[in-house]
């Protein structure tokens, strides 16, 4: 207690379907201190978002519903909130950013309004006293002659400057969390930089958290503290960012790290791969949820295993029966990969004999 | 006896493509009040089994080249030079035939595959559009296309929305195949899929490009894809190529600051290196096609920029290095990557 401004504890989110109950977030756990930058890496259908959601409440239910676990902000479960302290929380204490900033701003609204509307709300400040305090958050995130843009509406405005606009409402009433979903996802490279150096800049002056969720490994490694890796609704491994992209433990995350071409590096034949597919989240057989992928899986892996902490290393968790460090294991996982290549490659290779036979005939 | 040589090597030579579009204003009486420049005169050559990556942000050009290309849009000016044919003059039943050579795979698997088409069907179309074969063989080669692209031949009767992301973009590949093309051009292939599918696909392109010998354009935004898997990379910067070199030579030694700045932009999954790196952030947005900045047309955001810059358009030329073509003034003092 008191150490950690968030904390999430088993948190269960299922959506309701026809055939069965979605677990979209399955038992996650994880905690955020103050001033911290903790990202939260997966692929889309791993939960990231739908945590995100359930942290703001802002889950549409039905067909969401939200099964169990708690959500300590500062002390207080945010599931056991009325509605009406829970609009105080949202844009208050905890900011968001969303994805898409072509759709999460209102076209019918100066983007001044919208930014004040957050300040008139919660700081109750006057009309007058808004319209100037979103002239100077605008400054702040970088959108030149501040004053003449309040009075323009989003469509006015470029990808990039819009996602400014979002993340200058976001932190309009000064939040101690700001959760910022894939926020550069819709943006290009160039801009991607100059947001996620906005982020990064405003947040270490006003000492709010951040989790930042993406699923790009690139902007996690220059961004955070700490890395929460999700699958299928659960969190495989947490650890420093440090740590984690020099040790990583559990097979997804080592799998993910060296599936990713690298700016820097000169290619390999190939790229490992993580063979098939994410698992259906509709009534998931009982286990690790990577076992199908894995090629450290074997028997006891049909437990799911327990996120645990790693002997001698306190801020690194993983949950996974194996340990992929051992070259025993390595040797194994190793020998399963290639007669899987092999498999492969001996389909295509009997393609490519019999159309060069076709070739000659013609 | 040099040409016939030189022809052999290169498949496809792409000389000043300009693709602009027209805007108009009124309703009944249409005037054109101005163009969007969205391909400038652009100037590349791929040779045979090579690929060719094309970088650069949204609204570049890229994918209109690769449109272009395929002749999906009637170019404004310039050549498409595909062995001693011009694909930019080719009309009707000519362009039809020579389009069995070039085939295209799209960005978005869940759009380019008809949602009432099995895809079995779906595979099979171009086969019997050119009448490659009986219905019996084309069945046939169906099933084992499927097999190439690592989808099993059961699913052949399947319709799209019962695969994954991943799963369509391979019967995308597949189809892209079924006519046995020489050269493909591949739109922002692993855009829309998850880092772990991604590179699934782009193991599965090369692996078909090397059995099959195939001729790639790449069109990605994506720095770290494009050198995982061209040969040569241009980058493009508002409908033109800015540099264009060998695949390594442009990560080590840059020769545009637009190069420099977008190398520089892309985080490198690994802490400590992300630490130590100097980012160049560029300001500002891609100006408008409409509007091209006059001189060269990055001047407005280059962190180099000098006079002479914003008045004289720097000359395409070629640079020191291996087959290293830039377009800067100051190419020479675009320093190294730190």
């Amino acid at each position: 207690m008191g150490e950690y401004l968030l904390e999430i504890q088993d948190l269960k989110t299922y959506f309701k379907v026809r055939a069965g109950k979605v677990r979209a977030v399955d038992g996650v756990s994880f905690a955020i201190k103050p001033g911290e930058k903790l990202g939260v890496v997966g692929e889309s259908g791993c939960g990231k978002s739908v945590t995100a959601l359930s942290i703001m409440r802002l889950l549409p239910q039905p067909p969401g519903e939200i099964a169990g676990g708690s959500v300590l902000f500062e002390g207080q479960d945010l599931l056991d909130l009325p509605e009406s302290a829970m609009r105080k929380i949202r844009g208050g204490k905890i900011g968001m950013i969303f994805q898409d900033p072509m759709t999460c701003l209102n076209p019918t609204m100066t983007v001044g309004n919208q930014i004040g509307e957050a300040l008139r709300i919660h700081l109750k400040l006057s009309k007058n006293e808004a319209q100037k305090r979103a002239i100077s958050l605008l400054e702040q995130v970088g959108i030149p002659a501040a004053s003449e843009r309040i009075n323009s509406y989003p469509h006015q405005f470029s990808g990039g400057m819009r996602q400014r606009v979002v993340i200058a409402i976001a932190l309009a009433c000064n939040p101690k969390l700001l959760i910022a979903d894939e926020p550069t996802t819709a943006l290009d490279v160039t801009v991607q930089a100059q947001i996620l150096d906005l982020i990064n800049g405003v947040c270490s002056e006003f000492g709010t958290a951040v989790i930042l969720i993406t699923h790009d490994l690139g902007v996690v490694a220059g961004m955070t503290d700490r890395i929460v890796v999700m699958y299928a609704g659960k969190v495989v491994e947490t650890a420093t960012t440090d740590e984690l992209f020099v040790n990583p433990r559990h097979p997804y995350t080592l799998g993910l790290l060296s599936s990713v071409p690298r700016v820097d590096e000169v290619r390999h034949s190939q790229l490992r791969t993580i063979e098939g597919a994410p698992p259906d989240l509709t009534n998931p057989p009982p286990g690790c949820p990577f076992m199908p992928r894995c090629a450290f899986a074997r028997a006891i892996c049909r437990t799911m295993p327990p996120l645990e902490v790693l002997p001698g290393q306190a801020d690194h968790l993983k949950a996974c029966w194996v340990d992929v460090t051992d070259p025993k294991e390595q040797a194994y996982a190793e020998k399963r990969r290639q007669t899987r290549i092999e498999k492969m490659l001996a389909a295509t290779n009997g393609h490519a004999a019999s159309s060069q036979a076709v070739a000659e005939e013609k | 006896m040099v040409e016939t040589l030189v022809a052999s090597k290169t498949l496809i030579d792409v000389r000043d493509l300009k693709m602009h579009f027209p805007l108009t204003q009124g309703i009944i009486m249409q005037r054109v009040i101005g163009y969007v420049r969205a391909v400038d005169g652009v100037s590349f050559s791929i040779e045979r089994g090579q690929t060719l990556g094309l970088v650069g942000e949204s609204g570049s050009g890229k994918t209109t080249i690769g449109r272009t290309i395929v002749r999906l849009y009637k170019p404004t000016a310039g050549q498409i030079l595909f062995g001693d044919k011009d694909l930019a003059k080719m009309d009707g039943e000519e362009l039809r035939l020579a389009r069995q050579r070039v085939q295209m795979i799209f960005q978005d698997p869940y759009a380019s595959l008809n949602p009432r088409y099995t895809i079995g069907s779906l595979v099979a179309e171009p086969m019997h559009i050119y009448k490659v074969a009986s219905n019996a063989e084309i069945h046939e080669r169906t099933a084992e296309l499927l097999r190439v692209v690592g989808l099993r031949p059961e699913y052949i009767d399947r319709y799209p929305h019962e695969f994954s992301g991943g799963q369509r973009q391979r019967i995308a590949v597949a189809r892209a195949l079924s006519i046995n093309p020489e050269f493909i051009i591949a739109d922002e292939p692993v855009s829309a899929l998850d880092v772990s599918i991604r590179a699934q696909v782009l193991n599965l392109l090369q692996r078909l490009q090397q059995q099959f010998n195939l001729t790639y354009l790449f069109v990605s935004h994506d720095l770290s894809v494009v050198r995982h898997v061209a040969d040569r990379i241009a980058v493009m910067y508002l409908g033109k190529i800015v540099e264009l070199s060998d695949r390594d030579e442009l990560y080590a030694a840059p020769k545009h600051p637009y190069t420099k700045a977008l190398l520089s932009a892309v985080p490198i999954p690994d802490p400590q290196i992300e630490k130590k790196r100097k980012r160049i952030i560029l300001s500002g947005d891609l100006p408008s096609p409409i509007n091209i900045p006059s001189g060269c047309r990055f001047h407005t955001r280059c962190p180099m920029a000098q006079q002479i810059c914003r008045e004289v358009e720097p000359v395409y030329e070629k640079k020191e290095g291996r087959d290293h073509y830039a377009a800067c003034h100051f190419s020479e003092f675009v320093t190294q990557n730190e």
